[in-house]
Protein backbone atom coordinates (compact mmCIF):
# COMPACT_ATOMS: atom_id res chain seq x y z
CA UNK A 1 0.00 0.00 0.00
CA UNK A 2 1.10 3.48 -0.78
CA UNK A 3 2.76 5.48 1.97
CA UNK A 4 1.15 8.44 3.61
CA UNK A 5 3.57 11.31 3.55
CA UNK A 6 3.38 14.78 4.96
CA UNK A 7 1.07 17.51 3.88
CA UNK A 8 2.35 21.04 3.81
CA UNK A 9 -0.27 23.63 4.71
CA UNK A 10 0.66 27.15 3.74
CA UNK A 11 -1.64 29.37 5.72
CA UNK A 12 -0.19 32.82 5.23
CA UNK A 13 -1.43 34.41 2.03
CA UNK A 14 1.62 36.56 1.37
CA UNK A 15 4.22 33.90 0.68
CA UNK A 16 5.52 32.54 -2.57
CA UNK A 17 6.62 28.95 -3.13
CA UNK A 18 9.50 28.13 -5.41
CA UNK A 19 11.51 25.13 -6.39
CA UNK A 20 15.13 24.80 -5.49
CA UNK A 21 16.70 21.53 -6.46
CA UNK A 22 14.58 18.93 -4.74
CA UNK A 23 13.08 21.34 -2.24
CA UNK A 24 10.17 23.67 -1.90
CA UNK A 25 11.39 27.02 -0.73
CA UNK A 26 8.92 29.28 1.02
CA UNK A 27 9.62 32.96 0.35
CA UNK A 28 8.22 35.95 2.16
CA UNK A 29 9.12 39.38 0.82
CA UNK A 30 12.17 38.02 -0.96
CA UNK A 31 13.32 36.24 2.12
CA UNK A 32 13.52 32.51 2.60
CA UNK A 33 11.45 31.42 5.53
CA UNK A 34 11.34 27.70 4.98
CA UNK A 35 12.66 24.82 2.97
CA UNK A 36 10.98 21.42 2.70
CA UNK A 37 12.26 18.44 0.72
CA UNK A 38 9.78 17.35 -1.95
CA UNK A 39 10.30 13.67 -1.41
CA UNK A 40 8.61 13.82 2.00
CA UNK A 41 5.50 15.42 0.66
CA UNK A 42 2.18 14.02 -0.36
CA UNK A 43 0.29 17.26 -0.81
CA UNK A 44 0.64 21.01 -0.52
CA UNK A 45 -2.35 23.16 0.38
CA UNK A 46 -2.14 26.90 0.15
CA UNK A 47 -4.72 29.19 1.70
CA UNK A 48 -5.24 32.71 0.45
CA UNK A 49 -3.40 33.95 -2.55
CA UNK A 50 -0.01 32.37 -2.02
CA UNK A 51 1.70 31.95 -5.34
CA UNK A 52 3.80 29.13 -6.66
CA UNK A 53 6.35 29.12 -9.42
CA UNK A 54 5.62 27.19 -12.63
CA UNK A 55 8.69 25.05 -12.06
CA UNK A 56 7.38 24.03 -8.66
CA UNK A 57 4.00 23.22 -10.17
CA UNK A 58 5.75 21.05 -12.74
CA UNK A 59 7.81 19.28 -10.11
CA UNK A 60 4.71 18.56 -8.03
CA UNK A 61 2.78 17.30 -11.04
CA UNK A 62 5.63 15.00 -12.00
CA UNK A 63 5.80 13.47 -8.57
CA UNK A 64 2.03 13.27 -8.08
CA UNK A 65 2.19 15.68 -5.19
CA UNK A 66 -1.13 17.42 -5.15
CA UNK A 67 -0.77 21.17 -5.09
CA UNK A 68 -4.05 22.78 -4.15
CA UNK A 69 -5.04 26.41 -3.99
CA UNK A 70 -7.85 27.33 -1.63
CA UNK A 71 -9.27 30.65 -0.57
CA UNK A 72 -8.42 31.88 2.83
CA UNK A 73 -11.51 30.20 4.21
CA UNK A 74 -10.80 26.93 2.56
CA UNK A 75 -12.99 27.17 -0.50
CA UNK A 76 -11.52 25.33 -3.45
CA UNK A 77 -9.93 27.39 -6.21
CA UNK A 78 -7.63 25.20 -8.26
CA UNK A 79 -5.47 22.15 -8.24
CA UNK A 80 -2.41 21.36 -10.27
CA UNK A 81 -2.97 18.17 -12.19
CA UNK A 82 -0.15 16.49 -14.02
CA UNK A 83 -0.26 14.46 -17.16
CA UNK A 84 -2.93 11.87 -16.56
CA UNK A 85 -1.88 8.29 -16.36
CA UNK A 86 -1.89 6.76 -19.79
CA UNK A 87 -4.63 4.37 -18.97
CA UNK A 88 -7.22 5.21 -21.60
CA UNK A 89 -8.99 1.90 -21.23
CA UNK A 90 -9.86 2.49 -17.62
CA UNK A 91 -11.20 5.97 -18.28
CA UNK A 92 -13.21 4.81 -21.24
CA UNK A 93 -14.86 2.24 -19.02
CA UNK A 94 -15.56 4.93 -16.49
CA UNK A 95 -17.18 7.16 -19.14
CA UNK A 96 -19.15 4.30 -20.64
CA UNK A 97 -20.61 3.33 -17.28
CA UNK A 98 -21.25 6.92 -16.36
CA UNK A 99 -23.40 7.33 -19.45
CA UNK A 100 -25.44 4.28 -18.62
CA UNK A 101 -27.90 5.15 -15.88
CA UNK A 102 -28.52 1.57 -14.81
CA UNK A 103 -24.88 0.67 -14.59
CA UNK A 104 -24.15 3.92 -12.80
CA UNK A 105 -26.84 3.06 -10.29
CA UNK A 106 -25.12 -0.22 -9.47
CA UNK A 107 -22.04 1.64 -8.33
CA UNK A 108 -23.86 4.63 -6.86
CA UNK A 109 -25.84 2.20 -4.72
CA UNK A 110 -22.69 1.08 -2.96
CA UNK A 111 -21.57 4.63 -2.21
CA UNK A 112 -24.92 5.14 -0.50
CA UNK A 113 -24.74 1.78 1.25
CA UNK A 114 -21.40 2.92 2.66
CA UNK A 115 -22.74 6.27 3.73
CA UNK A 116 -25.82 4.96 5.50
CA UNK A 117 -24.00 2.05 7.08
CA UNK A 118 -21.28 4.27 8.49
CA UNK A 119 -23.73 6.85 9.79
CA UNK A 120 -25.80 4.14 11.42
CA UNK A 121 -22.78 2.81 13.27
CA UNK A 122 -21.76 6.28 14.37
CA UNK A 123 -25.13 6.52 16.08
CA UNK A 124 -24.88 3.01 17.52
CA UNK A 125 -21.50 3.86 18.93
CA UNK A 126 -22.85 7.00 20.57
CA UNK A 127 -25.60 5.04 22.30
CA UNK A 128 -22.98 2.67 23.63
CA UNK A 129 -20.53 5.36 24.75
CA UNK A 130 -22.93 7.96 26.15
CA UNK A 131 -26.17 6.24 27.14
CA UNK A 132 -26.75 8.83 29.85
CA UNK A 133 -26.21 11.86 27.70
CA UNK A 134 -28.28 11.15 24.62
CA UNK A 135 -31.80 10.12 23.84
CA UNK A 136 -31.08 6.42 23.41
CA UNK A 137 -34.56 5.55 22.22
CA UNK A 138 -34.45 8.16 19.50
CA UNK A 139 -31.02 6.94 18.41
CA UNK A 140 -32.18 3.33 18.29
CA UNK A 141 -35.19 4.31 16.24
CA UNK A 142 -33.03 6.26 13.82
CA UNK A 143 -30.60 3.38 13.58
CA UNK A 144 -33.48 1.03 12.76
CA UNK A 145 -34.73 3.39 10.13
CA UNK A 146 -31.27 3.53 8.59
CA UNK A 147 -31.10 -0.28 8.61
CA UNK A 148 -34.36 -0.45 6.69
CA UNK A 149 -33.13 2.08 4.18
CA UNK A 150 -29.94 0.08 3.76
CA UNK A 151 -31.89 -2.96 2.68
CA UNK A 152 -33.94 -0.89 0.26
CA UNK A 153 -30.87 0.77 -1.21
CA UNK A 154 -29.23 -2.58 -1.66
CA UNK A 155 -32.09 -3.65 -3.90
CA UNK A 156 -32.52 -0.47 -5.87
CA UNK A 157 -31.19 -0.11 -9.37
CA UNK A 158 -32.59 3.34 -10.13
CA UNK A 159 -30.66 6.52 -9.54
CA UNK A 160 -33.62 8.71 -8.61
CA UNK A 161 -34.89 6.17 -6.10
CA UNK A 162 -31.42 5.96 -4.62
CA UNK A 163 -31.31 9.71 -4.20
CA UNK A 164 -34.66 9.55 -2.51
CA UNK A 165 -33.49 6.98 0.03
CA UNK A 166 -30.31 8.90 0.55
CA UNK A 167 -32.30 12.04 1.24
CA UNK A 168 -34.43 10.24 3.82
CA UNK A 169 -31.37 8.83 5.50
CA UNK A 170 -29.77 12.26 5.64
CA UNK A 171 -32.84 13.79 7.28
CA UNK A 172 -32.90 11.06 9.93
CA UNK A 173 -29.24 11.39 10.66
CA UNK A 174 -29.24 15.19 10.78
CA UNK A 175 -32.08 15.11 13.28
CA UNK A 176 -29.94 13.41 15.88
CA UNK A 177 -26.55 14.71 14.83
CA UNK A 178 -26.80 17.67 17.18
CA UNK A 179 -27.04 15.32 20.19
CA UNK A 180 -23.59 13.89 19.56
CA UNK A 181 -22.18 17.31 20.33
CA UNK A 182 -21.71 16.81 24.04
CA UNK A 183 -19.60 19.75 25.11
CA UNK A 184 -19.81 23.53 24.78
CA UNK A 185 -23.43 23.14 23.89
CA UNK A 186 -24.24 26.88 24.01
CA UNK A 187 -21.63 27.62 21.40
CA UNK A 188 -21.75 24.57 19.19
CA UNK A 189 -24.92 23.11 17.76
CA UNK A 190 -26.20 21.71 14.52
CA UNK A 191 -29.69 22.51 13.30
CA UNK A 192 -29.31 22.16 9.59
CA UNK A 193 -26.60 22.10 7.03
CA UNK A 194 -25.78 25.56 5.70
CA UNK A 195 -23.10 25.83 3.10
CA UNK A 196 -22.82 29.11 1.30
CA UNK A 197 -22.16 30.62 3.66
CA UNK A 198 -21.99 28.44 6.75
CA UNK A 199 -24.19 30.09 9.36
CA UNK A 200 -22.89 28.51 12.54
CA UNK A 201 -19.61 27.24 13.90
CA UNK A 202 -20.24 23.57 13.26
CA UNK A 203 -21.19 24.25 9.68
CA UNK A 204 -18.10 26.40 9.23
CA UNK A 205 -15.95 23.46 10.28
CA UNK A 206 -17.91 20.96 8.21
CA UNK A 207 -17.48 23.06 5.08
CA UNK A 208 -13.80 23.29 5.72
CA UNK A 209 -13.24 19.60 6.37
CA UNK A 210 -15.35 18.58 3.36
CA UNK A 211 -13.16 20.72 1.12
CA UNK A 212 -10.03 19.08 2.46
CA UNK A 213 -11.49 15.63 2.11
CA UNK A 214 -12.82 16.16 -1.40
CA UNK A 215 -9.41 17.31 -2.56
CA UNK A 216 -7.77 14.27 -1.06
CA UNK A 217 -10.30 12.04 -2.77
CA UNK A 218 -9.94 13.80 -6.13
CA UNK A 219 -6.16 13.52 -5.99
CA UNK A 220 -6.39 9.82 -5.08
CA UNK A 221 -8.78 9.12 -7.94
CA UNK A 222 -6.47 10.78 -10.38
CA UNK A 223 -3.46 8.94 -9.06
CA UNK A 224 -5.06 5.62 -9.96
CA UNK A 225 -5.96 6.89 -13.42
CA UNK A 226 -9.62 7.83 -12.96
CA UNK A 227 -11.25 11.09 -13.96
CA UNK A 228 -12.37 12.82 -10.78
CA UNK A 229 -14.89 14.91 -12.70
CA UNK A 230 -17.01 12.10 -14.12
CA UNK A 231 -19.28 10.57 -11.53
CA UNK A 232 -21.96 7.94 -11.22
CA UNK A 233 -24.22 9.25 -8.48
CA UNK A 234 -23.39 12.90 -9.02
CA UNK A 235 -23.91 13.63 -12.68
CA UNK A 236 -21.59 15.81 -14.71
CA UNK A 237 -21.62 19.46 -13.99
CA UNK A 238 -18.88 21.67 -15.36
CA UNK A 239 -16.23 22.31 -12.78
CA UNK A 240 -17.53 19.81 -10.29
CA UNK A 241 -15.43 16.85 -9.27
CA UNK A 242 -18.45 14.55 -9.33
CA UNK A 243 -16.64 11.28 -8.83
CA UNK A 244 -14.77 12.74 -5.87
CA UNK A 245 -18.12 13.69 -4.36
CA UNK A 246 -19.41 10.17 -5.02
CA UNK A 247 -16.57 8.47 -3.22
CA UNK A 248 -16.73 11.03 -0.47
CA UNK A 249 -20.28 10.09 0.46
CA UNK A 250 -19.18 7.08 2.47
CA UNK A 251 -16.51 9.07 4.26
CA UNK A 252 -18.37 12.22 5.19
CA UNK A 253 -19.88 10.98 8.42
CA UNK A 254 -17.34 8.55 9.69
CA UNK A 255 -14.27 10.52 8.73
CA UNK A 256 -15.19 14.21 8.45
CA UNK A 257 -18.19 14.68 10.77
CA UNK A 258 -16.63 12.58 13.50
CA UNK A 259 -13.48 14.63 13.25
CA UNK A 260 -15.34 17.92 13.67
CA UNK A 261 -17.32 16.57 16.62
CA UNK A 262 -14.18 15.37 18.33
CA UNK A 263 -12.67 18.86 18.10
CA UNK A 264 -15.68 20.26 19.89
CA UNK A 265 -16.07 17.47 22.42
CA UNK A 266 -12.40 17.54 23.30
CA UNK A 267 -12.57 21.33 23.48
CA UNK A 268 -9.81 21.76 20.97
CA UNK A 269 -11.85 24.58 19.46
CA UNK A 270 -13.93 27.09 21.36
CA UNK A 271 -16.20 29.93 20.48
CA UNK A 272 -13.37 32.45 20.28
CA UNK A 273 -11.98 30.58 17.32
CA UNK A 274 -14.80 31.92 15.17
CA UNK A 275 -16.21 35.24 14.11
CA UNK A 276 -19.33 36.30 12.31
CA UNK A 277 -19.46 38.53 9.26
CA UNK A 278 -22.17 41.10 8.62
CA UNK A 279 -23.76 38.63 6.22
CA UNK A 280 -24.15 36.08 8.99
CA UNK A 281 -21.37 33.93 7.60
CA UNK A 282 -19.38 32.26 10.33
CA UNK A 283 -15.66 31.97 9.71
CA UNK A 284 -12.71 30.46 11.52
CA UNK A 285 -9.88 32.69 12.64
CA UNK A 286 -6.45 32.10 11.16
CA UNK A 287 -5.24 30.65 14.44
CA UNK A 288 -8.19 28.28 14.59
CA UNK A 289 -7.55 27.12 11.07
CA UNK A 290 -3.96 26.29 11.93
CA UNK A 291 -5.09 24.31 14.94
CA UNK A 292 -7.68 22.57 12.84
CA UNK A 293 -5.17 21.58 10.17
CA UNK A 294 -2.72 20.27 12.69
CA UNK A 295 -5.35 17.98 14.19
CA UNK A 296 -6.56 16.94 10.76
CA UNK A 297 -3.03 15.97 9.91
CA UNK A 298 -2.80 13.91 13.11
CA UNK A 299 -6.09 12.21 12.36
CA UNK A 300 -4.78 11.20 8.96
CA UNK A 301 -1.92 9.37 10.61
CA UNK A 302 -4.17 7.29 12.85
CA UNK A 303 -4.27 3.67 11.84
CA UNK A 304 -7.32 1.57 11.17
CA UNK A 305 -7.94 -1.79 9.66
CA UNK A 306 -9.49 -1.54 6.24
CA UNK A 307 -12.69 -3.59 6.41
CA UNK A 308 -12.37 -5.11 2.96
CA UNK A 309 -8.66 -5.19 2.25
CA UNK A 310 -8.02 -6.35 5.79
CA UNK A 311 -4.78 -4.41 5.97
CA UNK A 312 -3.83 -1.79 8.53
CA UNK A 313 -3.68 1.59 6.91
CA UNK A 314 -3.93 5.17 8.10
CA UNK A 315 -7.12 7.17 7.79
CA UNK A 316 -5.34 9.42 5.34
CA UNK A 317 -4.97 6.53 2.91
CA UNK A 318 -8.61 5.54 2.95
CA UNK A 319 -9.44 7.77 -0.05
CA UNK A 320 -6.60 6.16 -1.95
CA UNK A 321 -7.68 2.63 -1.01
CA UNK A 322 -11.24 3.35 -2.16
CA UNK A 323 -10.01 4.86 -5.42
CA UNK A 324 -7.93 1.81 -6.09
CA UNK A 325 -10.81 -0.52 -5.34
CA UNK A 326 -13.05 1.49 -7.63
CA UNK A 327 -10.49 1.25 -10.43
CA UNK A 328 -10.30 -2.47 -9.89
CA UNK A 329 -14.04 -2.79 -10.15
CA UNK A 330 -14.08 -0.74 -13.36
CA UNK A 331 -11.35 -2.93 -14.79
CA UNK A 332 -13.45 -5.99 -14.13
CA UNK A 333 -11.35 -7.47 -11.33
CA UNK A 334 -14.06 -7.26 -8.67
CA UNK A 335 -17.71 -8.25 -8.77
CA UNK A 336 -18.82 -5.00 -7.14
CA UNK A 337 -17.33 -1.83 -5.76
CA UNK A 338 -16.60 -2.49 -2.07
CA UNK A 339 -17.62 0.52 0.00
CA UNK A 340 -15.70 1.39 3.14
CA UNK A 341 -17.91 -0.12 5.83
CA UNK A 342 -16.58 1.08 9.14
CA UNK A 343 -17.94 0.26 12.52
CA UNK B 1 -4.64 -8.84 -37.16
CA UNK B 2 -3.17 -5.38 -37.20
CA UNK B 3 -0.18 -6.46 -35.18
CA UNK B 4 2.26 -5.63 -37.91
CA UNK B 5 1.14 -2.09 -38.45
CA UNK B 6 3.79 -0.11 -36.70
CA UNK B 7 1.60 1.71 -34.26
CA UNK B 8 0.62 -1.57 -32.67
CA UNK B 9 4.17 -2.69 -32.19
CA UNK B 10 4.86 -3.90 -28.69
CA UNK B 11 7.93 -3.27 -26.64
CA UNK B 12 10.37 -6.09 -27.10
CA UNK B 13 11.44 -6.07 -23.48
CA UNK B 14 7.81 -6.72 -22.54
CA UNK B 15 8.41 -10.41 -23.18
CA UNK B 16 10.22 -10.47 -19.86
CA UNK B 17 7.26 -9.01 -18.01
CA UNK B 18 4.89 -11.31 -19.84
CA UNK B 19 6.80 -14.43 -18.96
CA UNK B 20 7.11 -13.31 -15.37
CA UNK B 21 3.39 -12.57 -15.06
CA UNK B 22 0.86 -11.85 -17.79
CA UNK B 23 -0.95 -9.49 -15.53
CA UNK B 24 2.17 -7.54 -14.77
CA UNK B 25 2.82 -7.16 -18.47
CA UNK B 26 -0.75 -5.97 -19.07
CA UNK B 27 -0.60 -3.48 -16.22
CA UNK B 28 2.57 -1.99 -17.63
CA UNK B 29 2.02 -2.21 -21.36
CA UNK B 30 -1.74 -1.99 -21.76
CA UNK B 31 -2.77 0.04 -18.79
CA UNK B 32 0.47 1.95 -18.59
CA UNK B 33 0.30 1.86 -14.86
CA UNK B 34 3.42 1.65 -12.95
CA UNK B 35 4.72 3.09 -9.79
CA UNK B 36 8.05 3.90 -11.23
CA UNK B 37 8.06 4.54 -14.89
CA UNK B 38 9.41 1.28 -16.18
CA UNK B 39 10.21 2.66 -19.57
CA UNK B 40 12.28 5.42 -18.05
CA UNK B 41 14.16 3.02 -15.89
CA UNK B 42 14.85 0.80 -18.86
CA UNK B 43 16.03 3.82 -20.73
CA UNK B 44 18.42 4.82 -17.99
CA UNK B 45 19.63 1.29 -17.66
CA UNK B 46 20.46 1.04 -21.30
CA UNK B 47 21.99 4.44 -21.27
CA UNK B 48 24.41 3.61 -18.51
CA UNK B 49 25.64 0.55 -20.31
CA UNK B 50 25.86 2.29 -23.60
CA UNK B 51 27.23 5.64 -22.66
CA UNK B 52 28.19 6.42 -26.20
CA UNK B 53 25.40 5.07 -28.35
CA UNK B 54 25.94 4.72 -32.06
CA UNK B 55 29.67 4.91 -31.76
CA UNK B 56 31.35 2.00 -33.33
CA UNK B 57 34.26 0.29 -31.71
CA UNK B 58 36.32 -1.41 -34.29
CA UNK B 59 38.52 -4.37 -33.51
CA UNK B 60 40.47 -6.49 -35.95
CA UNK B 61 37.74 -9.01 -36.66
CA UNK B 62 34.61 -7.23 -35.51
CA UNK B 63 32.90 -3.95 -34.76
CA UNK B 64 30.58 -3.16 -31.92
CA UNK B 65 27.41 -1.11 -31.94
CA UNK B 66 25.71 -0.01 -28.74
CA UNK B 67 22.07 0.84 -28.12
CA UNK B 68 20.95 -0.32 -31.53
CA UNK B 69 17.24 0.25 -32.21
CA UNK B 70 15.68 -2.88 -33.68
CA UNK B 71 12.29 -4.10 -34.79
CA UNK B 72 10.49 -6.98 -36.38
CA UNK B 73 7.37 -6.88 -38.49
CA UNK B 74 6.83 -10.53 -37.97
CA UNK B 75 6.76 -10.21 -34.17
CA UNK B 76 5.22 -6.77 -34.26
CA UNK B 77 7.79 -5.48 -31.81
CA UNK B 78 10.43 -2.83 -31.36
CA UNK B 79 13.19 -2.34 -28.89
CA UNK B 80 16.80 -1.67 -28.38
CA UNK B 81 19.76 -4.03 -28.33
CA UNK B 82 22.24 -3.18 -25.60
CA UNK B 83 25.15 -4.27 -27.72
CA UNK B 84 25.52 -5.95 -31.09
CA UNK B 85 28.85 -7.35 -32.15
CA UNK B 86 29.28 -7.68 -35.87
CA UNK B 87 31.68 -10.56 -36.35
CA UNK B 88 33.55 -10.98 -39.55
CA UNK B 89 32.33 -14.12 -41.25
CA UNK B 90 32.46 -15.05 -44.88
CA UNK B 91 29.00 -16.60 -44.55
CA UNK B 92 27.68 -13.28 -43.30
CA UNK B 93 26.17 -10.29 -45.00
CA UNK B 94 27.79 -7.14 -46.22
CA UNK B 95 27.22 -4.06 -44.14
CA UNK B 96 27.10 -0.61 -45.63
CA UNK B 97 30.42 1.15 -45.34
CA UNK B 98 32.50 -1.98 -45.15
CA UNK B 99 33.80 -4.35 -47.79
CA UNK B 100 33.77 -7.34 -45.49
CA UNK B 101 30.94 -9.64 -44.46
CA UNK B 102 29.57 -9.89 -40.97
CA UNK B 103 27.24 -11.86 -38.71
CA UNK B 104 25.53 -9.89 -35.93
CA UNK B 105 25.70 -11.27 -32.39
CA UNK B 106 23.31 -9.63 -29.92
CA UNK B 107 24.53 -9.15 -26.36
CA UNK B 108 22.15 -8.31 -23.57
CA UNK B 109 23.27 -6.91 -20.22
CA UNK B 110 21.38 -8.08 -17.16
CA UNK B 111 21.53 -7.24 -13.55
CA UNK B 112 21.90 -10.18 -11.18
CA UNK B 113 22.75 -13.71 -12.12
CA UNK B 114 21.40 -16.23 -14.62
CA UNK B 115 17.73 -16.97 -13.94
CA UNK B 116 16.15 -20.35 -13.74
CA UNK B 117 13.43 -19.35 -16.16
CA UNK B 118 13.88 -18.79 -19.85
CA UNK B 119 12.83 -15.14 -19.99
CA UNK B 120 16.31 -13.73 -20.58
CA UNK B 121 16.95 -16.28 -23.26
CA UNK B 122 13.70 -15.63 -25.06
CA UNK B 123 14.29 -11.89 -24.97
CA UNK B 124 17.63 -12.46 -26.64
CA UNK B 125 16.10 -14.77 -29.20
CA UNK B 126 13.53 -12.10 -29.98
CA UNK B 127 16.38 -9.68 -30.62
CA UNK B 128 17.98 -12.22 -32.90
CA UNK B 129 14.75 -12.51 -34.88
CA UNK B 130 14.69 -8.73 -35.29
CA UNK B 131 18.31 -8.62 -36.48
CA UNK B 132 17.70 -11.40 -38.97
CA UNK B 133 14.73 -9.63 -40.41
CA UNK B 134 16.48 -6.28 -40.63
CA UNK B 135 19.73 -7.55 -42.07
CA UNK B 136 18.52 -10.59 -43.97
CA UNK B 137 21.01 -12.88 -42.34
CA UNK B 138 21.02 -15.77 -39.98
CA UNK B 139 21.79 -15.25 -36.30
CA UNK B 140 22.79 -18.47 -34.60
CA UNK B 141 23.95 -17.24 -31.25
CA UNK B 142 23.97 -14.40 -28.78
CA UNK B 143 25.28 -13.67 -25.31
CA UNK B 144 23.85 -12.54 -22.02
CA UNK B 145 26.18 -10.72 -19.67
CA UNK B 146 25.27 -11.00 -15.99
CA UNK B 147 26.82 -8.33 -13.82
CA UNK B 148 26.80 -10.41 -10.66
CA UNK B 149 28.95 -13.16 -12.13
CA UNK B 150 30.67 -10.73 -14.49
CA UNK B 151 30.53 -13.21 -17.31
CA UNK B 152 28.79 -13.78 -20.60
CA UNK B 153 26.67 -16.81 -21.13
CA UNK B 154 26.49 -18.03 -24.68
CA UNK B 155 22.96 -18.57 -25.93
CA UNK B 156 22.29 -20.62 -29.04
CA UNK B 157 19.34 -19.35 -31.07
CA UNK B 158 17.50 -22.55 -31.82
CA UNK B 159 14.29 -23.42 -33.59
CA UNK B 160 12.15 -24.29 -30.60
CA UNK B 161 12.98 -21.03 -28.81
CA UNK B 162 12.18 -19.05 -31.94
CA UNK B 163 8.81 -20.75 -32.08
CA UNK B 164 8.21 -19.97 -28.44
CA UNK B 165 9.00 -16.30 -28.99
CA UNK B 166 6.58 -16.17 -31.91
CA UNK B 167 3.84 -17.75 -29.84
CA UNK B 168 4.41 -15.46 -26.89
CA UNK B 169 4.21 -12.35 -29.07
CA UNK B 170 1.07 -13.66 -30.69
CA UNK B 171 -0.50 -14.02 -27.28
CA UNK B 172 0.65 -10.57 -26.21
CA UNK B 173 -0.89 -9.04 -29.33
CA UNK B 174 -4.09 -10.87 -28.65
CA UNK B 175 -4.39 -9.33 -25.17
CA UNK B 176 -3.24 -5.97 -26.43
CA UNK B 177 -5.82 -5.97 -29.20
CA UNK B 178 -8.57 -6.69 -26.70
CA UNK B 179 -6.98 -4.30 -24.19
CA UNK B 180 -7.47 -7.04 -21.71
CA UNK B 181 -5.73 -7.28 -18.35
CA UNK B 182 -5.91 -10.92 -17.35
CA UNK B 183 -6.47 -12.04 -13.80
CA UNK B 184 -3.86 -14.60 -13.02
CA UNK B 185 -3.07 -17.02 -10.28
CA UNK B 186 -0.94 -15.18 -7.82
CA UNK B 187 1.95 -16.80 -6.08
CA UNK B 188 5.23 -16.42 -4.35
CA UNK B 189 6.55 -14.59 -7.39
CA UNK B 190 4.30 -11.66 -6.51
CA UNK B 191 6.69 -10.83 -3.68
CA UNK B 192 9.30 -9.71 -6.15
CA UNK B 193 6.86 -7.82 -8.35
CA UNK B 194 7.28 -4.07 -8.56
CA UNK B 195 3.58 -3.60 -9.26
CA UNK B 196 2.34 -5.25 -6.10
CA UNK B 197 0.90 -1.99 -4.84
CA UNK B 198 -1.18 -1.53 -7.94
CA UNK B 199 -2.16 -5.12 -8.39
CA UNK B 200 -2.86 -5.98 -4.75
CA UNK B 201 -2.46 -9.71 -5.33
CA UNK B 202 -3.87 -10.52 -1.88
CA UNK B 203 -7.19 -9.23 -3.10
CA UNK B 204 -7.34 -11.70 -5.94
CA UNK B 205 -8.33 -14.54 -3.68
CA UNK B 206 -10.56 -12.43 -1.44
CA UNK B 207 -14.21 -13.02 -0.90
CA UNK B 208 -16.70 -11.63 -3.37
CA UNK B 209 -17.61 -8.03 -2.66
CA UNK B 210 -21.30 -8.93 -2.61
CA UNK B 211 -20.63 -11.37 0.23
CA UNK B 212 -18.68 -8.72 2.09
CA UNK B 213 -21.52 -6.23 1.82
CA UNK B 214 -24.27 -8.71 2.74
CA UNK B 215 -22.31 -9.92 5.72
CA UNK B 216 -21.67 -6.40 6.99
CA UNK B 217 -25.24 -5.25 6.50
CA UNK B 218 -26.70 -8.18 8.35
CA UNK B 219 -24.39 -7.78 11.34
S1 LIG C 1 1.52 -8.77 -8.01
FE1 LIG C 1 1.59 -10.87 -8.77
S2 LIG C 1 -0.25 -11.10 -10.02
FE2 LIG C 1 0.05 -8.93 -9.70
S3 LIG C 1 1.19 -8.24 -11.46
FE3 LIG C 1 2.68 -8.69 -9.90
S4 LIG C 1 3.26 -10.78 -10.23
FE4 LIG C 1 1.38 -10.45 -11.38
Amino acid sequence: MKKLLNTLFVTSPDVYLTLNGENIVVMKEKERIGRIPLHNLEAVYTFGYSGASPSLMGACAERSISLVFLTRNGRFLARVIGKSRGNVTLRKNQYRISEDENKSAEIARNFIVGKIYNNKWMLERATRDYPLRIDVQKFKDTSCHLSELLIQVRHTAKLDLLRGYEGQAAISYNEVFDQIILQQKEDFYFHRRSRRPPLDRVNAMLSFVYTLLSNDVAASLESVGLDAYVGFLHRDRPGRASLALDVMEELRGVYADRFVISLVNKKVVNKDDFFTKESGAVLMTDEARKKFLKHWQDRKQEKIKHPYIGEKISWGLVPYAQSMLLARYLRGDLDEYPPFLWK
Amino acid sequence: MTANSEENFLLLSGIQHFLFCKRQWALIHIEQQWEENVRTIEGQHIHQKADQPFIKETRTDKFIVRALPIKSKELGATGVCDVVEFKEDHNGVSIKGSSKKYIPVPIEYKRGKPKSDESDILQLVAQAICLEEMLLCEVRLGHIFYDQIKRRIEVPVNYSDRQKVREVFKEMHHYFYKRHTPRVKTGAFCKSCSLQNLCLPELMGKQAVSTYIERKISE
